[in-house]
């Protein structure tokens, strides 16, 4: 599948350009959490788990998302302000393999905000068991939410739509998916409503995995069945992106 | 090598392009000249694969370029009206992605970019972020980008919109280069004097049809040779004639006086159309 790998090295490259920047944005989020939820809310959570053992992971998770989601942007800004998407479309390239090029360069954005997330999580004495289950479950949200990041900046028709999205999409999950609370605290009725956010099997497949409890498999295929609709969705739709 | 034949585009109900047939040949300087919104941007879009067309077909050297797409799009090479380089990236980076794209052996990329950075006269600054340059410097890497892959046809959408006179002839002898080393180039533009200068064949089209297409001279010549602009109150009326001793005898006696000058492409637009093109 020949054109993916120049697509994901215009990003990689971008980002280069942007590094210290971008890794400053992406610790800025993570550590207003550990203050606020961590440190001034936190505490035990009454099964003698320390509330930041709890909370770091869910942050893992919420931050795969986010940073994987925010290939988006990247996209958005491309096609209606710099129209370099337009290099993309006139290209003898695929449309999977743009598809291919975009997730992966939105798959490293959540590893490097991955990485700053543990490095914080080091800072405040929490260490997380780093095997192949926690990567699996970080590599598998990572690659739903850049599938159905790059499928949606493909369906938007302007910058103002892409933010209308992320509040509608990607903040109520960012709470609700099991990332700063319990969901078992919440009554029944919500608890089944958590359970159709792909965020809330993510983070429970990277704490399991975080804390090296038993990882049940549910989780892992949910992801992987939920991220190969969203690419095919984001292949389908670069056709309607062409106007 | 370039074929359409009853292109039609539509955006709700603005029919943007109503039926256009044409043919280009090898080696040609093909302009396309109407005014802004007439369909000339749609015609380039939709040849390079930006636009889904909605009746009719095209051929690019051969390949249809909806079943055969891919095969179409290497090809050519486009020039786009909009500045869409990376301004984050270096101008050599621009050029190599672009030659990673069309699946360019590294050691070939690297040799062509500096050829083609010559040859627009930016190699020393290869190493410059794009959004360091002046607009006619992005212009000409934007043109050399387009020949990275070394196509066989180029388009320019409106190759120099924006730039000033000194730029604008600067980029008309490397198009007239681009033509002379052999490239079909097919050219979109809304100045009369670029089309001019350039063409070979000239076609004008309005309201996505085209009204008229030959040499910039045989158009012209459908006018005459001479047009004497004389004022009539605030009106401004042209007269067309082949002789200029004829038009100074005939006008001698106008109240105002006259301006006569050679024949140009927007006389023959007007008497085809009723309009100007600027």
């Amino acid at each position: 599948m020949h054109g993916w790998l120049p697509v994901f090295l215009r990003e990689l490259k971008i980002m280069r350009r942007r590094f210290w920047r971008m890794l400053a944005s992406m610790a800025v989020s993570p550590l207003l959490y550990l203050i606020a939820f961590g440190y001034a809310l936190g505490g035990d959570q009454g099964d003698g788990q320390a509330y930041l053992a709890f909370l770091v992971p869910g942050l893992v998770a919420m931050s795969s998302m986010t940073q994987a989601w925010g290939i988006a942007t990247d996209i958005n800004v491309a096609r209606f302000y710099w129209h370099v998407f337009e290099e993309f479309q006139a290209a003898p390239i695929s449309n999977p393999a743009y598809v291919l090029g975009e997730v992966l360069a939105g798959v490293a954005r959540a590893l490097l905000g991955v990485l700053v997330i543990l490095g914080l999580g080091l800072a405040v004495g929490v260490e997380v068991d780093l095997g192949p289950c926690f990567w699996l479950a970080v590599g598998l949200n990572s690659f739903t939410f850049a599938s159905l990041a790059v499928a949606m900046a493909m369906l938007v028709k302007s910058h103002a739509d892409q933010g209308m999205l992320s509040s509608f999409i990607i903040t109520p999950m960012a709470f609700l998916g099991g990332t700063v609370f319990p969901l078992e605290r919440l009554p029944g009725w919500a608890q089944a409503l958590t359970e159709v956010l792909p965020l809330t099997h993510a983070s429970r497949a990277i704490r399991a995995a975080a804390l090296d409890q038993p990882s049940p498999p549910l989780p892992f295929f949910l992801l992987l069945g939920l991220g190969l609709a969203c690419f095919f969705l984001a292949v389908h739709s670069v056709n309607l992106a062409r106007e | 090598m370039i074929r359409l034949e009853g292109l039609r585009k539509s955006y709700g109900k603005v029919e943007a392009l109503r039926g256009v047939s044409l043919q280009v040949s090898p080696g040609e300087l093909f302009a396309f000249l109407g005014p802004n919104g007439a369909g000339k941007t749609t015609t380039i879009r939709i040849l390079t694969g930006l636009t889904r067309l909605d009746q009719g077909w095209a051929w690019l050297d051969g390949h249809d370029i909806v079943s055969q797409s891919l095969a179409a799009k290497r090809t050519c090479g486009v020039v786009h009206q909009h500045l869409n380089l990376d301004s984050e990236l270096t101008v050599e980076e621009n050029l190599d992605l672009h030659g990673r794209l069309y699946d360019l052996p590294r050691s070939f990329r690297r040799r062509r970019i500096a050829e083609l950075l010559e040859y627009v006269g930016l190699l020393e600054r290869r190493g410059s972020l794009v959004r360091q340059l002046s607009g006619g410097m992005k212009r000409r890497v934007m043109i050399a980008r387009a020949l990275v892959h070394q196509p066989r046809i180029l388009f320019l959408d409106e190759p120099t919109v924006g730039l000033d006179a000194a730029i604008r002839r600067r980029i008309w002898a490397l198009i007239r280069r681009i033509s002379a080393d052999g490239a079909t180039v097919f050219l979109t533009t809304h100045y009369i004097e670029e089309a001019e200068f350039l063409a070979q064949r000239v076609a004008f089209i309005d309201h996505g049809q085209i009204v008229a297409l030959d040499t910039p001279q045989n158009l012209m010549a459908r006018q005459g040779v001479w047009a004497a602009d004389t004022l009539h109150g605030e009106e401004l009326r042209t007269r067309y004639f082949t002789n200029a001793e004829a038009a100074k005898r005939e006008l001698a006696g106008h109240e105002g006086g006259f301006t006569l000058r050679r024949v140009n492409l927007e006389d023959s637009f007007l008497a085809l159309t009723g309009k100007k093109i600027q």
